[in-house]
């Protein structure tokens, strides 16, 4: 079974971003990129599902500028198998990346797509789902668990309120949660191995599909900041300025 | 043309999130030249379902498709069934609650329309211009749709207020048609937490814990204090990953999105992903035992000390 990957390089989780002062985006100058988080649980799962003999090729693929070869590489340093970069510097809508995925699909033709379940910059939250309704795929999203055996997937999602089990037929998409698995980290020989594995690029044009957008930002502004707040020293001075000042209680 | 609101519900009660995606269309239809609002109730034996979303203010018109193999939601089925209704009747705007549902199903629907979702929108500046967070919150976009034929939308509950409930009913149609292809998907089981607790997202008070309560059993502290508050439950992500609480108590950018009234975070430091959950909340108190913590950054009232310590003498005062 092939298991298809896809990847983005988003800005690192522990960076604090800051809007730029013109409102025409957040200011990724000097920024520490890295892998979206929960792509990289992707990742891991599908290295798992390979090391349990129920798969035999990992492909990754990302959209995005030359510098997405770096977190392809990362990805084969995991375990991947080989790496596609769809060269561009558009940006893409998850619509977008969703039809140009479906291409790579038909050409690939993996059983299982496994993808984070969003990615931490935009936080749409839209592309598996999205790639699963092109495809006339069944999906599993948010999964906590997934467990494969006779042509079908076994999911557990997280929902709100709990967990929810799922049969689904492959070929099928997946979308990863937090707690589907801890990745792995990477080691020097694993680094030194992955730069002899294949890393193809594409051009948007050789997919061949139409990718303009339907949406458009307008602007990006910083949320109001909350107002500077007090330290109290006791719980009884606690207790009475929630009662008397803020009213709340 | 009127606007669609597809209803949470668990075939038994209408989740309240669907109340606060009415509001928003409402707010949609205020500026628009129509404002007829239709819930569109998908399950098996929701009839009380459907009653529910009939009395909420602004409902022009509810539409139940009730059978047996709708009763799972699962977001095939739920896709094909919302594809019919909209084949039935035209929609400027599909719109369903940002919660695990909305965001499980609602971009599968966008997709197979060609169109481009606005997920988790926080305001309406006109009908085709909406304000979503980004990056953890750290960002707003102000985001138009410029193409296609419905806009499709997720509405974050923080960002509008309930619409009420009020004692009349729009009527109740049957959907015309019904969905039966689930593509081969089967429901095994859910596990849910018990139904009496109170709603994260819908609490007035939300209390939480993080990996500074350092074991399950310290959360029945925080448990007694919520319930002398009557206030829901919450945690960091940290104290879902150690095992002290299930996952559906998980806030944050990754989980829940709350503003209560009060918030009360406690043995939590503050990352930004945990923030993007919460910091719209309108009184945040923090207690934690590190003075330095970045929880404090965002706190109203900060409190220094041991939460152990903490937490009964503060229940035992309310
Ligand atoms: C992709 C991604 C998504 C994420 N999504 C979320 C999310 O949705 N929600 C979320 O919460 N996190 C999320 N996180 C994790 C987040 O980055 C933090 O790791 C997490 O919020 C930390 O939880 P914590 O504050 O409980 O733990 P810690 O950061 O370990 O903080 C524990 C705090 O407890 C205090 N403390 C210790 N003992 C005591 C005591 N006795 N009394 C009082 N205080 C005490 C400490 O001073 C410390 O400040 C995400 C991370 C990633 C990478």
């Amino acid at each position: 079974m092939k298991l298809l990957v896809p990847i983005k390089r988003v800005v690192d989780f522990t960076v604090k971003v800051r809007v730029k002062p013109d409102g025409s985006g957040v200011d990724l100058e000097n920024v520490k990129m890295s892998m979206n988080p929960f792509d990289e649980i992707a990742v891991e799962e599908a290295i798992r599902l390979k090391e349990r003999g129920l798969a035999n090729e990992i492909i990754v693929v990302s959209l995005g500028p030359a510098a997405c070869q770096e977190t392809l590489r990362t990805a084969l340093a995991m375990g991947a198998d080989r790496a596609v970069l769809v060269e561009t510097d558009a940006e893409l809508e998850p619509l977008a990346v969703a039809k140009l995925l479906k291409q790579i699909v038909a050409k690939e033709e993996p059983q299982l797509v496994i993808l984070g379940k969003q990615a931490i910059d935009d936080d749409s939250n839209q592309t598996g789902q999205m790639l699963a309704a092109l495809l006339d795929w069944p999906q599993g999203t948010f999964a906590s668990k997934l467990e494969i055996a006779e042509g079908k997937a076994t999911v557990t999602r997280e929902i709100d309120g709990g967990l929810e089990t799922l049969e689904l037929p492959l070929p099928a998409v997946i979308t990863t949660d937090l707690r589907l698995n801890e990745p792995r980290y990477t080691s020097l020989p694993n680094i030194i191995k992955a730069k002899k594995r294949p890393l193809d690029t594409l051009k948007i044009s050789d997919l061949q599909t139409d990718i303009a957008p339907r949406s458009k930002t307008q602007k990006v502004g910083a949320p109001q900041p909350r107002k500077a707040g007090i330290r109290v020293n006791s719980v009884e001075e606690l207790v009475t300025k929630l009662r008397e000042e803020a009213k709340v209680i | 043309m009127a606007l669609l609101v597809l209803a949470e519900h668990d075939n038994a009660t209408l989740k309240p999130a669907t109340q606060n995606s009415v509001a928003a269309a409402r707010k949609i239809g205020e500026k628009a030249d129509t404002s007829e609002i239709h819930v569109l109730v998908i399950g098996h034996q929701a009839v009380p379902v459907a009653e529910a979303a009939a009395r909420i203010e602004g409902v022009a018109k509810v539409i139940l498709a009730d059978e047996v193999e709708l009763g799972p939601q699962t977001a095939e089925i739920l896709t094909a069934q919302v594809l019919l209704q909209l084949q039935a009747e035209h929609y400027s705007h599909l719109l369903a609650p940002a919660t695990t549902y909305g965001k499980n199903v609602l971009p599968r629907i966008a997709a197979k329309l060609d169109v481009q979702q606005i997920s988790g929108i926080i305001d309406v500046l006109s009908p085709s211009t909406f304000v979503r967070p980004i990056y953890a919150g750290n960002a707003l976009a102000t985001v138009e749709s410029i193409a296609g034929a419905i806009i499709v939308l997720t509405v974050l509950s923080t960002g509008f207020d309930a619409s009420p409930l009020r004692e009349t009913s729009a009527p109740i149609e049957s959907a015309k048609e019904l969905a039966k292809d689930s593509a081969g998907v089967r429901l095994v089981g859910r596990q849910l937490a018990s139904s009496d607790k109170i709603e994260l997202t819908a609490a007035r008070v939300v209390v939480s814990g993080g990996r500074g309560l350092q074991k399950a059993e310290n959360f029945q502290l925080l448990e007694a204090l919520a319930a002398k508050l009557n206030a829901a439950v919450g945690a960091s992500r940290a104290a879902v990953d150690a095992g002290f609480v299930p996952n559906d108590y998980q806030v944050g950018q990754t989980g829940k999105i709350v503003a209560p009234e009060l918030y009360i975070a406690v043995g939590i430091s503050g990352a930004i992903q945990h923030l993007a959950g919460m910091r719209d909340s309108k009184v945040i108190v923090a207690i934690n035992k590190d003075p330095d913590a970045p929880i404090f950054q965002v706190a109203d009232y900060g409190l220094v000390g041991d939460a152990l310590e903490i937490l009964p003498q503060l229940t035992a005062q309310l």
